[in-house]
């Protein structure tokens, strides 16, 4: 069920301030494709705009066209609602609901939209769920707990448990390992080669060793000044991009000369 | 470049220490020689003149012993901790002052009596507040059903949707000004209001209801506001994330993250109202009987009770005076059992924590 997403000459404001300008790229489906940047290039503002995230802020908008398999994300009609329970997104830090247990958190996104399901296959899903995000084992005898009490990786494979289990086409995971040690984010890693199997993967990272890891793709942006907007440099794959990219300032930041 | 040479203080990591006993022991040679001084100063034995006095000296003696023996840091450090503990102290007196006095003068009337009987066809003896006790529950229970959900969902649009617009401002502004209405013109407001829509003269505990809403609107839109807001953008945005449509969010993620804030925040608002008289007097009037319908003739209230005691008193003044005292008992007892339930609730509805 995974999904290509294509943009075309896509702008992003904040109010008035542009933050990303004119970026044309596709992503391809069952593939991980990786954003890498200096700070404040507008990486987490462009991935925002793929599930219609970005318009939640005051006074923010979107010219231009994102294709989900050919489909218009802002074409006139479609209910932001929709597109993100097909696109699913992992937030930079942890945003377990504090007032729910751990399983049903887990469920958050089937009981809070009052979907009806059984309780066989709600148990299901949760299991499958938590597999998948290697988290089972860790919360199986206390999934009726409050999850306040998980550590901060286990916290995260959780939040990556409630987006998957809405089976979303796509997943958007902004920075999702920033917070973690070594061994949740080779976890967490392990975890996106899994799913890439299942779903189309963009990821905003700042280790540029997890982006050569992992992912298929990898897209640069840059921008030339504070104030001015961030613009998608080159993007391809990987290896290309990390041993003879066409552009000196990819070259230049992925060997650490940046700046 | 050269090396930052300054210290702060001298090099060595040990200072001096009082011992233990030393406050204790500052704490009574001070009451004695505040007793003295005051004695001294107006020849009786004052005892508030007392206790300023001893505070006094035990700030100047704690100052001066820390000072030489401990250094001016620990010095300022005991000083700051003396004032709060002291300004702390000085709020409790009339806290403490009016329980007491409301326990010892209410405890006489505070009888089966008071709780069964009113005071139809009472002079002198006797008698009971069960009507005021009622009317007080069902005039403010009612002003809470009012004032709730259009408070509630006035802070949901302020929080939530009307973010900085134009709209959203005029709200906030004239919500303020609502918090500086006087009581009295809210009771004048009803009472206006209920004379126009059913002719002159009009009282019930509903007009009464109306009076306390116009008062508890503006508290519940300002304490829930401040909550809502107290819930951080990332639960929303985890819920938008998940394909949760914005009104439930609100519903299933932002409030019930907010709800023993929000409950807290009705009872204080309730407890803020429930000892209102002025506008209770003009809306709901006073009588001497239990009166059970809301929407009709006048009902009495607790406040309006104590105050009609006491300004009122038949031949035997004693008598009324005890009314009064125990119908006040009454009232500090009810919004001290509504806070107690409101912090059950509260403690019942937070947001689980613990592994
Ligand atoms: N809510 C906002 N309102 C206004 N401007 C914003 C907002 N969020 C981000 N910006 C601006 O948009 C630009 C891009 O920000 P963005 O968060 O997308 O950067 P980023 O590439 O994700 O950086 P980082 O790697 O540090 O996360 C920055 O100039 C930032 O100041
Ligand atoms: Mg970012």
């Amino acid at each position: 069920m995974s999904k290509r997403i294509e943009t075309t000459d896509l702008n992003v404001y904040y109010s008035d301030f542009r933050a990303v300008e004119d970026v044309t790229i596709t992503i391809q489906p069952r593939a991980i494709t990786a954003f890498i940047g200096p700070s404040g290039c507008g990486k987490s503002t462009f991935l925002r705009t793929l599930n219609r995230m970005h318009e939640v802020i005051p006074g923010a908008r979107v010219e231009g066209e994102v294709l989900l398999d050919g489909e218009n994300l802002y074409g006139a009609g479609v209910d932001p609602v929709r597109v993100r329970r097909q696109v699913g997104m992992v937030f930079q830090r942890p945003n377990p609901f504090p007032t729910m247990s751990i399983r049903e958190n887990v469920l958050a996104g089937i009981k809070l939209n009052f979907s009806r399901m059984p309780k066989g296959e709600q148990d299901d899903l949760v299991e499958r769920s938590l597999r998948s995000a290697n988290l089972w084992e860790e919360v199986k005898n206390r999934l009726g707990l409050p999850g306040s009490g998980l550590s901060g990786g286990q916290q995260q494979r959780r939040c990556i448990a409630r987006a998957i289990a809405m089976a979303p086409a796509v997943l958007l995971m902004d920075e999702p390992c920033s917070a973690l040690d070594p061994i949740s984010t080779l976890a967490i890693e392990d975890l996106m080669s899994e799913l890439k199997e299942k779903y189309t993967i963009v990821i905003v990272t700042h280790n540029m060793q997890q982006a050569a890891r992992v992912s298929d793709t990898t897209a640069f942006f840059n921008i030339a000044g504070t104030g001015s907007p961030g613009r998608l440099i080159e993007s391809g794959p990987t290896d290309k991009i990390f041993s003879t990219p066409d552009v000196q300032a990819t070259e230049d930041y992925i060997s650490g000369r940046f700046g | 470049m050269t090396a930052i040479t300054h210290r702060l203080g001298s090099e060595t990591l040990t200072a001096g220490r009082l011992p233990k006993a030393t406050i204790p022991v500052a704490i009574a040679a001070s009451a004695v020689l505040g007793y003295a001084l005051a004695v001294l100063a107006s020849g009786t034995a004052n005892i508030g003149l007392a206790i300023l006095f001893a505070f006094l000296v035990f700030l100047v003696t704690v100052e001066i012993t820390t000072r030489v023996v401990e250094g001016a840091r620990q010095a300022a450090d005991r000083r700051a901790g003396n004032l709060i503990a002291g300004a702390f102290l000085l709020a409790l007196v009339p806290l403490g002052s009016v329980t007491f006095e409301a326990v010892s003068n209410g405890l006489a009337r505070f009888d089966l009596a008071f709780f069964t009987q009113s005071m139809r066809n009472v002079v002198g003896e006797g008698g009971g507040a069960v009507h005021a006790i009622y009317g007080t529950v069902y005039v403010t229970g009612m002003a809470t059903v009012i004032s709730v959900p259009i408070g509630l969902l006035t802070a949901i649009y302020l929080a939530e949707y009307g973010v900085r617009n134009r709209l959203s401002k005029a709200i906030t502004f004239f919500v303020d000004v609502m918090t500086g209405v006087p009581s009295i013109v809210a009771g004048l407001f009803a009472y206006a209001l209920m004379g126009l829509l059913l002719g002159p003269g009009a009282r019930s505990g509903f007009e009464g209801s109306i009076a306390l809403s116009v008062l508890m609107i503006p508290v519940v839109v300002r304490s829930c506001e401040e909550l809502l807001r107290l819930v951080p953008n990332e639960l929303r945005e985890a819920a938008y994330a998940l394909g949760v449509p914005k009104w439930l969010t609100i519903v299933r993620v932002v409030i019930p993250t907010a709800i023993s804030g929000i409950i807290s925040g009705v009872i204080l608002a309730i407890a803020r109202v429930i000892g209102e008289t002025a506008p209770l007097l003009i809306a709901a009037g006073f009588t001497a009987s239990l009166n059970n319908n809301l929407f009709a003739n006048p009902m009495m209230t607790l406040p309006v009770f104590v105050y009609d005691s006491y300004a009122h008193p038949g031949t035997d003044v004693q008598v009324y005076w005890d009314r009064a005292w125990a119908g006040a008992l009454t009232l500090i007892l009810i919004v001290m059992i509504l806070n107690l339930v409101g912090r059950l609730i509260a403690r019942r509805f937070a947001p689980k924590t613990g592994r």
